[in-house]
């Protein structure tokens, strides 16, 4: 919309302690490319938002970290002056104005001029799709509209950077659904560099370029939501996101032994260990022939897709994704296969 | 049905009507045709614009208490805001001193005032230790300001904590964010939370000077507040009817500017949510 390539951001070194002890984030080291979405995710009381509010300026990091906007270092510069929009789980709308007057308020600080003003106003209406809510009060909107005005009022001064704290967790999931859609296009066309807090892993896959899993206090992985989905660097991450399967299995001749059969796997080694994969990594095949044999204990119809509990394969029952339309019976017997490339090992 | 309901509810206020008609509104009314059947008649009611001496009490008991009134505000609502936002020590101690005044009845108030600024208060004493004469006020208008400040800000301070804690610091923030310096975020977001607890704290603060007669009395100023002329009237020239017209016409201002100060609060509570 303004051309321009959004701006980087830098954290270096930034750690929060708050004045009664608690360490809320440690050293963190991050770099957001210009333009690009980075989501936080992680469980309640990870840190996420305060991390986000040391980006946005209303906290400080511990002495020794710092903060760079581009090449701009603005870890003294506080948030009035760092030109960062904010978006908050609770909208934080102003009570005592209309719509319009939220939308405009950023602009009217800035010594925008009432005509020019009004226009970005209708521009932002239009672009949020709340025009005809122009003149309402904010106790008259529903919860989705007060996001709409909350984005809106946060992107009129066309701010550096977009932060996003848990946008949509005040949401119906239905609601939650559209406007996530909505923000992931709305952010790409703006091309602004946004960080965007969530616990909610579909969210974050949905909407990061990146995402960055954060636990007590640590982003403990980085990468496309393809990366951390597929490639979980830890335990903590693969059980965070989605559903993991994990068992135990001997690895002999380059083969993976279990109870259920055994997969060639190409991996170097032998002896006893633990083995993770993705419940739509395991496909669903004849029993006859099959490198693993299970029994159905469980069957759940999705919509979209059918997830079965299966066991005999492995120490415990695995859970099986597939979106083949077949009708599957508890106590069926069924076989699977599994890609080596899909088997994971993690080190800790 | 909804009848039945109405009924009811009738039966059980009944008690609260008759009790209010018997201790508030028959007074009031024998008040009302007092003040117009002495030997003034009517004209006692007109009296109060009319005649000089009864005028100046009027305007300078108004004047004096919205001083008083736009003072405390100003004073309590920044203490008010800066205790609740503040954890130091002391400050459980701090607040209890503040709200001390309340137990104090006007005379006391007085009584403290003179100790204070008085011919041989702690001011006059430290001023003449320093060479700068005996500085004495409590028995012009500033030793009443004094007086009626004190009694008034214990009212006033809690009111605003209460409506301070309820402030969501998330609206600073995103003002903030937005670009406004904390100038704009006192005007923009705070007073207007504040507001409704602002105007109903100045109200009570308002009449309570209006009618205040302790602390004006002790102190015997140059300057004569509606309630002293009031009490002299009434006690030393048994001027009755004059004293009931004069009570009447206080007591209408204040209420009038109590209900025009509702209607205000009422407006913004809306506005506001
Ligand atoms: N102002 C503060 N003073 C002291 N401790 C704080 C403060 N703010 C947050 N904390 C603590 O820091 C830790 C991280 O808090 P933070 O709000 O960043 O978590 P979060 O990941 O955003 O959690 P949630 O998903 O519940 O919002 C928590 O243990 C929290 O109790
Ligand atoms: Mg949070």
């Amino acid at each position: 919309m303004n051309g321009k390539a959004g701006t980087a951001i830098r954290l270096a070194d930034c750690a929060k302690t708050f004045p009664n002890g608690t360490r809320a984030l440690e050293r963190t080291s991050l770099e957001m490319r210009g333009g690009e979405t980075v989501v936080f995710l992680g469980p309640s009381g990870c840190g996420k938002t305060t991390l986000l509010r040391v980006i946005a300026g209303l906290e400080s990091p511990d002495p020794g970290g710092r903060v760079y906007f581009d090449d701009e270092d603005v870890t003294n510069l506080p948030i009035e002056r760092r030109n960062v929009g904010m978006v908050f789980q609770s909208y934080a709308l102003f009570p005592n104005m209309n719509v319009a007057d939220n939308i405009a308020y950023g602009l009217k600080v800035h010594g925008v001029a009432p005509d020019k003003r009004a226009r970005r106003v209708d521009e932002m209406l239009e672009m949020m799709q709340i025009g005809e809510l122009r003149e309402r009060r904010i106790t008259e909107l529903s919860g989705g509209q007060r996001q709409r005005v909350a984005l809106a009022r946060a992107i009129a001064v066309q701010p550096r950077v977009l932060l996003l704290d848990e946008p949509l967790t005040a949401l119906d999931a239905l609601l939650r659904e559209r406007l996530r859609i909505e923000i992931d296009v709305l952010l790409h066309s703006l091309g602004i560099t946004a960080a965007y807090v969530t616990h909610d892993q579909g969210e974050a896959m949905a909407i990061g370029d990146r995402v960055a899993v954060i636990n007590k206090g640590a982003i403990v992985q980085t990468g496309t939501p393809r990366e951390i989905y597929y490639k979980p660097a830890s335990s903590f991450v693969a059980d965070f996101i989605g559903t993991m399967n994990r068992v135990d299995g001997t690895l002999r001749d380059g083969s993976l032994e279990l109870p259920g059969g055994r997969i060639f796997w190409g991996q170097e080694g032998s002896g006893a260990m633990q083995v993770l994969f993705r419940p739509n990594d395991a496909r669903i095949v004849p029993e006859a022939g099959a490198p693993l044999r299970g029994v159905v204990e469980q069957v759940f119809f999705l919509g979209d897709r059918t997830r079965l509990h299966v066991t005999g394969v492995a120490d415990r029952a695995v859970v099986v994704e597939t979106t083949e339309h077949g009708e599957f019976q508890v106590g069926q017997a069924i076989g699977l296969r599994i890609e080596p490339g899909a088997l994971l090992r993690l080190r800790d | 049905m909804r009848g039945r309901e109405n009924r009811n509810l009738l039966l059980m206020v009944a008690p609260a009507i008759i009790v209010g008609a018997a201790f508030f509104l028959l007074p009031l009314a024998r008040l009302a045709v007092v003040g117009a059947t002495g030997k003034l008649g009517l004209a006692a009611y007109t009296a109060v614009v009319t005649n000089p001496q009864y005028f100046e009490a009027l305007a300078s008991t108004i004047v004096l208490s919205v001083t008083v009134t736009v003072a405390t505000l100003v004073i309590a609502g920044i203490t008010g805001v800066f205790l609740e936002r503040n954890h130091f020590f002391g400050r459980e101690a701090l607040i209890s001193m503040l709200t001390l005044p309340l137990a104090f009845p006007g005379v006391v108030v007085g009584f403290m005032v003179i100790m204070l600024a008085g011919r041989t208060g702690l001011i006059g004493e430290l001023t003449t230790y320093f060479g700068a004469g005996r500085l004495v006020f409590a028995y012009s208008i500033a030793g009443l300001f004094t007086g009626y400040i004190y009694f008034s800000i214990p009212r006033v301070i809690l009111t605003i904590m209460a409506a301070a804690e309820k402030l969501d610091p998330a609206l600073e923030e995103a003002a903030k964010s937005l670009g406004a310096n904390p100038w704009r975020v006192i005007v923009d977001v705070i007073l207007p939370a504040l507001k409704p607890a602002l105007i109903a704290s100045g109200a009570v603060c308002f009449a309570t000077s209006m009618g205040a007669f302790g602390t004006a009395f002790t102190l015997a100023t140059d300057i004569k507040v509606l309630p002293i002329v009031i009490y002299t009237e009434f006690t030393l020239l048994a001027n009755i009817a004059l004293a009931a017209a004069l009570s009447m016409v206080l007591g209408v201002i204040t209420w009038a500017t109590l209900a025009a100060c509702r209607v205000a609060a009422g407006s913004t509570a809306a506005a506001a949510g």
